[in-house]
């Protein structure tokens, strides 16, 4: 347990040089060294030609012009030009055609129909307890006055979701197979999910328009990563014995992707397709600012009259139709045994492989015969409902709603007894938190700001990682956005110290005891899939105008995964080194800090990252409430059409993004499951 | 060795079929020869085989009220269904021009915009007037012009900047931008007036108005952009703030380059746009579009019932067609 620290017991004839080497014994200090000796070859000459204030004005590159130039090329041509008559044409026709096919399957239906199907589903795929949730889910959204809206969601999401599979598994599967292609779509996949959503909208609708077409792309982009890596990873940790023994048998190449590697597969395609489903859902109202229609136009319409429940009510809906497809999913990829006994949570443990689950031969006709007949009963009940949700059936949540949350603002806003209202709050927090880190992080001289992020990267992983760290960041510098990143960049480490307190304060109670765990989960739940645009109107009525509206809706978006990842990590701890920290009387808080914390680390880091790079896209959301910065020109170039502004924005936001995922990296490869 | 490479070529030859295959599959579902994306109508259009009109509707209440409005009419008496679809403006112009949405109902002037597709490429035609006329400044609550007349110069406005700040203006006074979608110059105001002000965006309306809104119940003093027509002034009653007098020589400087404006913003007359075949073909529903004009008060009735009553736009709508048939019976065609 208790070791000496290095360095104390040099008391031999030359304690200088014995020091350094038992320093040098350690990794993390090697490193450090090594930097420290490039730092000190390097700096001087960086600080010599180009001084040490905020990046260097002669290592930028300025692009409005060939930008603009792009944008106005594509504007003008856009409606006669071969790339867009015989290539983005086709594929926006095709998305809207399929949207169309899919929207009016789901309209002949009707809402009887539709509900019926989707309890059916859900019942034959996940068990009787989901169907019954799919079935009240539906009939909320119906209740709720939703029921057009969320047609419409789900018609984008269904083709969404399809889009996103396809293409997510065959990356995964050029990847799975070749380890070339494994390596060179890595960061390519990384890229995409750093990406926060937000930044690339641009780009989408200045070439297609606004629209479904550029949404349901745009969610691609987001959804299909997941898919692609979960597919690589259940490819590649095929079992080399079933291999051996399928090959044996003198099984080609494609005989053994399908029946060998595909099949073993299962539970991580499964897993894919769910996680795309979250992700894509999740897209659906930042989509709505490019006119995606739908849930998320209700919500960014209610947002622009402060119509704090309208947007909820348009809001409860996204979250009942992620928590149907996501129980739905998920009960799918569960090993069958356990299927009906309990519910499997979306990040599911270790793959346990199985075969399959193929069923015998008359199991298969029963089941064919099930579906038959639930396919009629679903025509007959939409013929007898009618294609619209009945008028009278719907229940107003928007008055009491708003009621309640003016209540909230009246009485939190100022003039709480001793520790002063929301206002106050929100003032102090700007005031003595962000302000100093901005000021401090703009007073950081640039080379000092790449040789920290560079030191960071390369203590929690590889050479490679700091490599690419310090790059994103040397690429904002040379775009030219260095200050607004440092502002954005001061919000994010401020939010994320905030949401990482917080976290792991409620994570602790919540590993120790299930009851606290099974209370927390639905509020978890709710939290996590409730669109970030909903929480965006009672934070600016709560803090006012600012970053600290933005922090809060930050700090609140990315504290669920927190408490999740770092509880799970907690949890897990093996229960032999708690018992032995027991028997040796160690207090509650001493086997917190000596036992559990320090061998969950790589989940608490994993924890770390996760909160980095949510509150990251909140953030950037937070340009729409006064949160300035990266996230301001990114809804600036959209609103305007300018996509110098808003394309370089969104790539500094990008490189930061990515920056910040670096640093934060946990072990090599922990990510390529999550 | 050998086969594993065998076995890679193999499997990739399958992906690349795949591949092949989608795109062709798209291309036959599509049709093979040009896919104009003017052409392509929103997917949830006519779904259920009825005639459908596309309308923008703007983040502002101003221009949700004229939607609902015309929506409401376009139902109840013509007998169309209506989609809204809430984008910025300039994003707006380039729907219309590609077809995705049918009108513009409310714009406060985009002579870029108007050059590119109304005079050259022809794909939008002018609406003709909505009847309303905008105008853009600074003003700050009735209750501090009041206590301190002075402020409605600008000249006096650095005196008042210590009363202005907040934790977003540094040590500067602050006044609040609102959208990045507006029609500004606060910047260049600011430093060419000399003024010891930061503009702070609020980055959409509602966080703005819900600022005003906050502001006004504790009676803080505020110094905000707004503009005219808007039922905000209801609940928050507001003066404006004189700048130096708008002129045309003034406006061609800044035509030119937009960094030295230092006058007042100009008034506008608010016109509507249409998609150019939408036009021609539209029929009924576009002739009415074109009709379509009434009154600033008539604006802030139906604005007030929707933001401040938190009536649904289309009940909103409903009320005032009940109250007002006189106005809108001229607009049918």
């Amino acid at each position: 347990m208790k070791t000496a620290p290095p360095g104390r017991d040099a008391t031999g004839p030359n304690p200088g040089a014995l020091a350094l080497r038992t320093l040098w014994a350690r990794p993390a200090a090697r490193k450090l060294l090594v930097l420290a000796a490039a730092a000190a070859v390097l700096v001087p000459v960086a600080a010599a030609v180009h001084g040490s204030g905020t990046w260097p004005s002669a290592l930028t590159v300025d692009l409005t012009g060939p930008l603009t130039g792009a944008s106005d090329w594509i504007i003008d041509n856009r409606d006669g030009h071969w790339a867009f008559l015989y290539f983005f044409g086709h594929i926006s026709g095709a998305i809207i055609g399929a949207v169309h096919a899919v929207y009016t399957v789901l309209l002949a239906l009707g809402w009887a129909g539709v509900t019926a199907a989707a309890a059916l589903i859900a019942w034959r795929v996940a068990g009787a307890r989901v169907a019954v949730t799919a079935l009240a889910s539906f009939a909320a959204c119906g209740l709720l006055g939703m029921w057009v809206p969320t047609m419409r969601t789900l018609a984008l999401m269904i083709v969404a979701v399809a889009v996103s599979v396809v293409v997510g598994a065959l990356m995964g599967l050029a990847a799975g197979l070749s380890d070339r292609t494994f390596r060179a779509l890595r960061p390519v996949l990384d890229t995409m999910q750093a990406l926060p959503a937000f930044a690339y909208l641009l780009p989408v609708v200045l070439v297609f328009g606004i629209g479904v077409a550029p949404a349901v792309l745009a969610t691609v982009v987001y959804a299909a990563p997941p898919m692609a890596r979960l597919t690589a990873l259940g490819l590649r940790s095929t079992d080399q014995g079933v291999l051996e023994a399928v090959e044996s048998l003198g099984a080609t190449g494609r005989q053994r992707l399908l029946t060998a590697r595909l099949p073993l597969a299962r539970r991580e395609l499964l897993l894919g397709v769910n996680q795309t489903i979250m992700m894509a859902l999740s897209m659906a109202v930042i989509a709505s600012v490019i006119g995606a229609d739908g849930l998320g136009d209700r919500v960014y319409q209610a947002l622009s009259t402060v119509d704090v429940g309208s947007a909820l009510a348009a809001g409860i809906p996204i979250v009942l139709l992620a928590i149907v497809l996501d129980r739905t999913t998920a009960g799918a990829a569960a090993p069958r045994p356990t299927r009906r006994s309990r519910f499997p949570r979306l990040w599911a443990g270790v793959p346990q492989g199985g075969t399959g689950g193929h069923n015998p031969t008359t199991g298969r006709t029963r089941t064919a015969a099930t579906w038959a007949l639930g396919i009629a009963l679903t025509v007959a009940l939409g013929r007898l409902g009618g294609t619209a949700w009945p008028d009278g059936w719907t229940v107003a949540i928007a008055g009491p709603v708003n009621e309640a949350k003016d209540w909230m603002v009246d009485h939190l806003y100022t003039g709480l007894p001793g520790i002063g209202g929301t206002a106050d709050l929100a003032a102090h927090y700007t005031a003595w938190v962000l302000d100093p880190l901005r000021d401090g992080l703009l007073a950081l001289p640039w080379w000092g700001a790449l040789l920290i992020v560079a030191a960071l990267a390369w203590l929690i992983g590889t050479w490679r990682t700091a490599l690419t760290a310090v790059l994103s960041l040397a690429a904002i510098g040379v775009l030219g956005r260095w200050e607004l990143s440092m502002d954005t960049l001061s919000q994010v480490v401020a939010a994320v110290a905030v949401t990482l307190v917080l976290g792991f304060t409620i994570a602790v109670p919540a590993a120790r005891s299930p009851r606290v765990e099974r209370l927390l989960r639905p509020v978890l739940d709710v939290f996590q899939t409730m669109p970030q645009f909903v929480y965006l109107i009672p934070v600016v009525a709560l803090f006012g105008i600012g970053r600290a509206p933005a922090a809060a809706a930050a700090v609140v978006y990315a504290l669920p995964a927190v408490v999740r990842i770092a509880s799970e990590g907690l949890r897990r701890v093996n229960p032999g080194a708690m018992e032995s920290a027991r028997s040796l009387g160690a207090t509650g808080g001493q086997q917190l800090r000596q036992v559990q914390f320090p061998l969950a680390r790589p989940q608490l880091l994993l924890a770390v990252n996760q909160a980095v790079v949510l509150v990251l896209s909140v953030v950037i959301i937070g340009g729409l409430v006064g949160g300035g910065a990266l996230g301001y020109e990114v809804v600036f170039g959209l609103a305007q059409g300018d996509l110098a502004t808003g394309l370089t924005a969104g790539v500094a936001i990008a490189c930061l993004g990515l920056m910040l995922d670096r640093v934060t990296q946990p072990t090599k490869g922990a990510r390529d499951g999550a | 060795m050998a086969h594993k490479t065998q076995r890679t070529r193999g499997t990739r030859r399958t992906v690349v079929a795949a591949a092949a295959l989608a795109l062709l599959a798209t291309a036959t579902a599509t049709g093979c020869g040009a896919a104009d994306m003017t052409k392509q109508a929103s997917p949830y259009a006519a779904a259920a085989g009825t005639k459908t009109v596309t309308l923008s509707v703007q983040s502002w209440v101003g221009a949700r009220a004229n939607t609902a409005v015309a929506k409401y009419l376009l139902e109840h008496e013509l007998g169309y269904r209506v989609d809204t679809v809430q984008v910025d403006e300039v994003p707006a112009w380039d729907a219309l021009s590609q077809g995705r949405v049918d009108a513009i109902m409310e714009d406060w002037g985009h002579p870029e915009q108007e050059k590119r597709y109304v005079e050259d490429k022809k794909t939008i035609a002018s609406g003709g007037d909505l009847g309303v006329t905008g105008h853009i400044g600074w003003w700050v609550p009735k209750y501090f012009a009041d206590a301190h007349p002075d402020v409605l110069d600008w000249r006096n406005l650095n005196k008042y900047a210590s009363q202005l700040r907040s934790p977003e203006s540094g040590g500067k006074g602050q006044l609040l931008d609102g959208s990045p979608s507006y029609v500004t110059n606060d910047k260049a105001l600011v430093k060419n007036l000399g003024l010891d002000y930061k503009v702070v965006f609020a980055g959409s309306e509602a966080a703005q108005i819900t600022q005003l809104q906050q502001s006004a119940k504790e009676k803080k003093p505020f110094l905000t952009y707004w503009y005219e027509p808007q039922w905000l002034f209801n609940e928050v009653p507001m003066v404006e703030v004189k700048l130096p007098a708008y002129t045309q020589e003034c406006a061609d400087k800044g035509a030119k380059d937009p960094a030295t404006v230092n006058c007042a913003y100009p008034t506008t007359p608010l016109k509507k746009f249409l998609n150019a075949d939408f036009t021609r073909k539209g029929g009924k529903a576009a002739r009415f579009l074109k009709n379509f004009q009434w009154s600033k008060d008539d604006q802030n009735a139906v604005s007030q019932m929707i933001a401040e009553d938190k009536l649904s736009a289309d009940e909103a709508a409903k009320r005032w067609v009940e109250k007002n048939p006189d106005v809108w019976k001229k607009w049918l065609p």
